[in-house]
């Protein structure tokens, strides 16, 4: 006769994983804590020291606090409740000073051992913690169209420079077009564009009496704007993020043209939103003292080398074409009042202050504009599709004549206080490089990812106890043995989940529900298998080696089949979807050793090594 | 407890010609619904914005619209979403509308009505992803299909696989027209549901296939359909425990998980109820269809001793 004994070996596994699981699965008991998180807004891990002050701070005004500790270069401190934290953060900010960011965040109360050796609770989503996800599509066109811009601005001064006439330099959508008047003219400044940027190609043309160089970027060269682009909005929006003050954001190129946003825990988008997405910019131009930007307003043209611009109150305003500096140019910006009237004050960089010096030196007396710029998009309906297209919004904030020569600081007037502020911010975080919009929004109120805590645990868990319930009832002492391994696949894949830091969402939660659901289908396989061996008459044990034997393929070919649907919805899915198919695949994988090596590991000893006349099947 | 004492002994292969024609109709309307009513596809692929708001006592939504009209954001869909104190604003994008400002301005409109309105939750997609997204699922659905076919025709006999992805196009397809019919919201978290029910219908017609495979090579003598029949049977006991302890789940998270995921578990109870259904009329009379026959079948190869039977 047959007996069904399992060698050390694979008992020994079966424990060993077991185990494993429950150690790796354990600090997700615990719960959270109010906490407050300290980074560096350079991104860089803090050190034992910058915990050290922390601690100090707290202490001097003897805040009541609980563990602080350094984790992943973040410190973070837990408190025992929510008015503690409240009192820390403000001051932590306010003694810190600038180069750190503060922010409320809910920390696990694991104790400190599991800690040191690295064990963690699984980390929520946003649909669970609550909290802001923005996903941003960067204007490729724009930022082409502003290093054409440039470019245009460029050779001007450079053929100026080098005494070349020519008749016009004008950007014509994705070229720069130099009209000169002789050939030798032409050659001259195509010399003096290559000397100074070989990369770009150019061509020549004749138009009537007129010889072209047409000038253009080469695809490396867009690709290289295009990748700077984004990769210096990723900069400014963290940055920006940085500002907000929010713990463990995320801000992480996606693709080719677009950047992700995630802020947990922040409650409000619209202000979040204010803040990112602001195209905002500056820029600094003299005002057309000659033309009359009146008469350019009746005729709806500005004069050649100006443009016409409109202030706040909607007083036309002719403004030379140069600029003087970007707002990229700029090292600080901080709000104040100047007068009793709200300022921002501004610094520039070496080359913003060079440029400036210089234009104020030869300027004295007359008068410069401050332009904002933002961008918004528009969706309008084109060629039966919707389509986004852009919009500049250019406004004059402030006409003021220059009284003195200044270069690297300087302040801005004419805006209202809470304008300035939000201005301020963002020159702080640095200008983007080209202009971003929103094509994705998902906010979860911090209220509905409770609930969404709350409803999906309570689904595990009565769709679990119905599921023993039922199994229990139908295959008695072997249903009990599955239910016993049903639940070590639940710990198993809480404790895979907290092992890869994979973020529990919502679907995530359903893939689980859906697990305990299919995970019993390989244990009624075996068992419906070993009944029927025992109906044909086969004696327990060949019927229990049988079952396991033959349920085998099916088992295996079902799981692997789910499995493949798993893992394309992994590959094409996004957000909160691939939470469900993580958790699906973990769930099918961790079931088929479960419901497999586990049931029989116990089948084998309760049963194996002795003579059994019935099976309680 | 035992649903079967004894083996039963139904004759599944009988009323097929019912089946087919409860199939053919199904399909048919089915098709037809998604042809001329189509998917009520949610704003995750049409783009637009849901803004779901809570309030502490029950609202009506009669002034809420009227107050949403009246600030000119018209053609919006208002409903209540799980309770009577939760709303949900749903506005498709739309041309001229500045599709960031549209939470920020439903959002005071709301406050307007009743000044404790609070924001829940906010979706926002642009029309460009939004088409992304749609094609990424069709692509996904499409190509877990198609993994799904090698993988059987890898497995079985090619009669077989054409068996089984018929069952899972049948499926998809009844699964899509109930969600066509009843023009239930069809959201990123419902394709996902689709896919699973791929993967669970699928299944189920694996073990019935390996069963028949199992049995044509053991009851050389009998014709295929006494095969069939048999094996129908024998695996039907399976079928419905398995099909019950997932319902039983399923019906957990459709009355426990809240509105979030409500489209999901109903796709995925409709998907379980008719992926059971098609593993036993569809998947295994087109293969018998297709005349599957002994001879079509190697042998299986030989596995490795996977019990750990001490002789």
């Amino acid at each position: 006769m047959v007996l069904n004994r399992f060698p050390l070996w694979k008992n020994l596994l079966v424990v060993a994983v077991f185990l494993i699981g429950l150690v790796f699965a354990l600090p997700n008991i615990y719960g959270d804590a109010p906490a407050v998180q300290v980074t560096a807004d350079t991104g860089q891990p803090l050190d034992e020291a910058a915990m050290a002050r922390i601690s100090a701070i707290l202490d001097a005004r003897s805040i009541p606090h609980g563990p602080i500790y350094l984790e992943d270069g973040r410190v973070t401190v837990r408190f025992p409740d929510v008015e503690e934290q409240l009192r820390a953060l403000d001051l932590v900010r306010e003694q810190l000073g600038r180069g750190y960011v503060a922010a409320l965040t809910l920390a696990p109360r694991t104790p400190a051992f599991m800690r040191a050796v690295g064990l963690r609770p699984m980390s929520l989503g946003l649909d669970l913690r609550g909290g802001v996800h923005f996903m941003y599509e960067v204007d490729m066109e724009a930022a082409i169209g502003q290093a054409l811009d440039r470019y245009e601005a460029d050779f001007r001064t450079l053929l100026r420079d080098e005494r070349i006439r020519y008749k016009a330099v004008r950007r014509d959508g994705d070229v720069v077009r130099v009209t000169l008047a002789s050939a030798d003219d032409r050659r001259a400044a195509a010399r003096v564009i290559a000397a100074a940027d070989p990369d770009l190609a150019t061509s020549e043309r004749q138009v009537g009496e007129d010889f072209e160089l047409v000038v253009r970027m080469t695809d490396n060269q867009i690709r290289e704007r295009q990748d700077f682009a984004i990769d210096q909005n990723t900069i400014t929006l963290r940055n920006r993020v940085n500002e907000l003050g929010v713990s463990e954001p995320v801000v992480q190129r996606q693709g080719a043209d677009r950047i992700v946003v995630q802020l947990p825990g922040v409650q409000d988008p619209a202000q979040a939103e204010r803040v990112l997405g602001a195209t905002a910019t500056l820029e600094f131009r003299l005002v057309d003292e000659v033309n009359s930007p009146f008469e350019a307003a009746e005729r709806g043209r500005a004069p050649l080398g100006s443009a016409l611009y409109r202030d706040r109150n909607g007083q036309p305003v002719l403004l030379r074409r140069e600029i003087i500096v970007t707002g990229d140019q700029l090292t600080g910006a901080s709000a104040g009042f100047d007068e009793g009237l709200p300022a921002v004050f501004v610094n520039l960089d070496a080359r913003g202050a060079r440029r400036m010096g210089e234009t104020t030196r030869a300027n004295l007396n007359k008068r410069m504009a401050v332009v904002f710029i933002e961008q918004k998009r528009d969706l309008v309906e084109r060629d039966g599709e919707m389509r986004e297209v852009t919009r500049t919004e250019e406004r004059v904030i402030s006409v003021a004549t220059i009284r003195g020569v200044f270069s690297n600081r300087f302040m801005i007037t004419g805006l209202d206080p809470l304008e300035a502020r939000d201005l301020a911010l963002l020159l702080r975080a640095g200008a983007l490089a080209a202009p971003i919009f929103k094509v994705e929004e998902r906010t979860i109120g911090p209220s509905l990812g409770q609930e969404n805590i709350e409803r999906g645990m309570q689904a595990v868990v009565i769709g679990f106890m119905l599921v023993v319930l039922f199994m229990a009832l139908y295959y008695r002492v072997f249903g009990l043995i599955a239910n016993l391994a049903l639940l070590t696949n639940l710990v198993l894949v809480v404790a895979l989940l907290s092992m890869l830091q994979a973020a529990l969402t919502l679907p995530g939660i359903a893939g689980i529900v859906l697990t305990v659901g299919m995970a019993v289908d390989a244990n009624v396989l075996i068992f419906e298998r070993i009944r029927e061996e025992l109906r044909n008459g086969n004696t327990p044990q060949a019927a229990i080696h049988a079952g396991y034997e033959k349920a085998f393929s099916s088992i295996a070919d079902a799981n692997i089949t789910t499995l493949i649907a798993a893992v394309v919805l992994f590959t094409f899915g996004t957000g909160p979807i691939r939470g469900f198919a993580v958790t699906l695949s973990l769930g099918i994988i961790t079931s088929m050793f479960t419901a497999i090596v586990g049931t029989r590991a116990v089948v084998n000893a309760l049963y194996g090594g002795r003579r059994v006349q019935t099976l309680p099947i | 407890m035992d649903f079967f004492k004894i083996e039963s002994h139904i004759d599944f292969l009988k009323p097929r010609k019912i089946a087919y024609a409860i199939s053919a109709t199904l399909i048919v309307v089915s098709l037809v619904s998604l042809a001329t009513r189509g998917l009520n596809f949610g704003i995750e692929f049409r783009g637009g914005v849901v803004v779901e708001a809570g309030f502490p006592e029950s609202i009506d939504l009669p002034p809420i619209r009227a107050a949403l009209e009246e600030a000119g954001v018209d053609r919006t869909v208002v409903q209540h979403f799980g309770s009577s104190r939760e709303i949900t604003v749903q506005l498709l994008a739309e041309e001229g509308v500045d599709s960031a400002a549209t939470r920020d301005r439903i959002m005071s409109i709301l406050r307007s009505v009743d000044a404790r309105a609070e924001l829940r939750r906010v979706e926002f997609v642009g029309p460009q992803v939004g088409r992304e997204l749609a094609e990424q699922g069709g692509l996904a659905t499409l190509f877990a299909l198609i993994m799904i076919l090698a993988y059987v025709s890898f497995r079985f006999q090619w009669k077989f696989s054409v068996g089984a992805v018929a069952a899972l196009v049948h499926d998809v397809i009844i699964t899509l027209g109930i969600f066509s019919l009843i023009q239930l919201a069809f959201d990123l978290a419902v394709l996902a549901a689709v896919l699973a029910v791929i993967g669970y219908s699928l299944n189920d017609t694996i073990v019935i296939f390996d069963r028949i495979r199992e049995n044509m090579l053991k009851m050389r003598r009998k014709s295929t359909e006494e095969v069939v029949n048999a094996s129908l049977n024998q695996t039907l006991s399976r079928t419905i425990m398995t099909g019950v302890t997932t319902m039983l789940v399923l019906l957990a998270l459709y009355f426990l998980g809240g509105e979030a995921i409500a489209g999901f578990s109903i796709a995925l109870i409709i998907g379980v109820l008719i992926g059971t259904y098609s593993s036993i009329y569809i998947a295994s009379e087109t293969a018998m269809a297709l005349k599957v026959t002994t001879t079509d079948l190697l042998p299986p190869q030989a596995k490795e001793d996977e019990s750990g039977v001490v002789p």
